[in-house]
């Protein structure tokens, strides 16, 4: 596109971006970090809650999965449209 | 006894508790080490289970314990820093043959890495509004921008943002199969991850180059939604700094 037509339709965009911020970008104004409230699982320490002495003269979690299956929602994940499962066809889609 | 055949009993449970160990009146202190060996397991585990909540909730809880079992093994810290452990877990999860009928993984785990990286990530403060409302469209096109150290992008052959929402949020469609790329960002300091419309992450990627926002859209290509990725980057407050042509 010409740059004339460039600049406007940047500038358009810039426009509408702004147009849309329903807040202020700064939205840190009013927030404080406070180390408190974390989001779980996102705190600096992960030992904590783990430290456990129930069942321990035995070490379990010696897991293997390679014995095992997943069972959880990825079986529901697997066939949207029939083609999630198939990386045959994901393939050929992806090369063409 | 030698420190290294301790490090390495303490991961490898087959192997004999290392000989030596007394406890203060000096008597064998074998269960001890059993305690230990255990714990050091278990808080990995935890550790893993928190930081990868839609990976277990993908394969499920027992079979993630015995994932991060085998993780814990393959990838024992290598920091002090447990808030960044599971590094390795994307490329772990790609070449874990059991695994490999379900070739999104990996790419999930990147997201879900990628989250708490920009949690962790130095704070920095947004451009004004203002600026960028006052700047002249030439100035805008030809201006460089650095952009916030919580932004990630995440590119995948997989819908690994869809995935994610749909194992995050509750009543949120099923993904269809197509390649997404998803864009974490952090207004305020709670990271959020967005969907990238197309074009978006090559946009984002230009301007991380140190690219000017004129150059960023000739590479992104023909018809990308320039004003959505701007919204997502001055409403996650992304852009930091601006550099205009002199």
């Amino acid at each position: 596109m010409s740059i004339s037509t460039k600049t406007f339709v940047v500038a358009g965009a810039l426009a509408a971006a702004l147009a849309a911020q329903v807040a202020p970008a700064s939205a840190q104004e009013g927030k404080e970090k406070c180390f408190g409230v974390a989001l779980a699982g996102k705190n600096d320490c992960a030992a904590g809650p783990g430290t456990t002495c129930a069942g321990s003269s035995k070490v379990d979690y010696q897991g293997n999965a390679w014995s095992l299956v997943p069972a959880g929602t990825c079986a529901t994940m697997e066939l949207p449209e029939g083609r999630m499962g198939s990386l045959e066809a994901l393939d050929r889609d992806m090369a063409g | 006894m030698r420190q290294d055949a301790f490090t390495k009993a303490l991961l490898d449970p087959t192997l004999a508790v290392p000989e030596g160990l007394v406890d203060a009146q000096g008597r064998p202190a074998g269960r001890r080490f059993s305690v230990y060996r255990n714990n050091v397991a278990n808080s990995l585990t935890e550790g893993l289970e928190q930081g990868f909540p839609v990976i277990r909730k993908l394969v499920g809880d027992e079979y993630f314990k015995a994932l991060a079992g085998n993780f814990l093994r393959a990838h024992p810290p290598t920091s002090k820093l447990m808030m960044f452990y599971g590094a390795e877990m994307p490329a772990f999860l790609a070449d874990f043959p059991p695994l490999a009928h379900l070739p999104y993984l990996a790419d999930v785990a990147r997201l879900e890495l990628a989250l708490r990286e920009s949690y962790h990530a130095t704070d920095a403060t947004p451009i004004e509004v203002e600026v960028l409302s006052n700047l002249a469209p030439e100035a805008f096109i030809s201006a460089r921008f650095k952009l916030a150290p919580a932004l990630r992008v995440v590119v995948s052959r997989y819908p690994v943002w869809s995935i994610w929402q749909a194992n995050s949020v509750v009543g949120v469609p099923a993904p269809v199969m197509r390649p997404e790329a998803a864009i974490v960002i952090r207004p305020g300091y709670d990271p959020v991850a967005h969907l990238l419309p197309e074009g978006g992450a090559a946009f984002v990627g230009a301007l991380q180059a140190g690219q000017s926002i004129g150059a960023a859209v000739d590479l992104a290509g023909e018809g990308f939604d320039l004003s959505a990725i701007l919204g997502l980057l001055i409403g996650g407050g992304a852009l930091i700094e601006l550099n205009e042509e002199t």
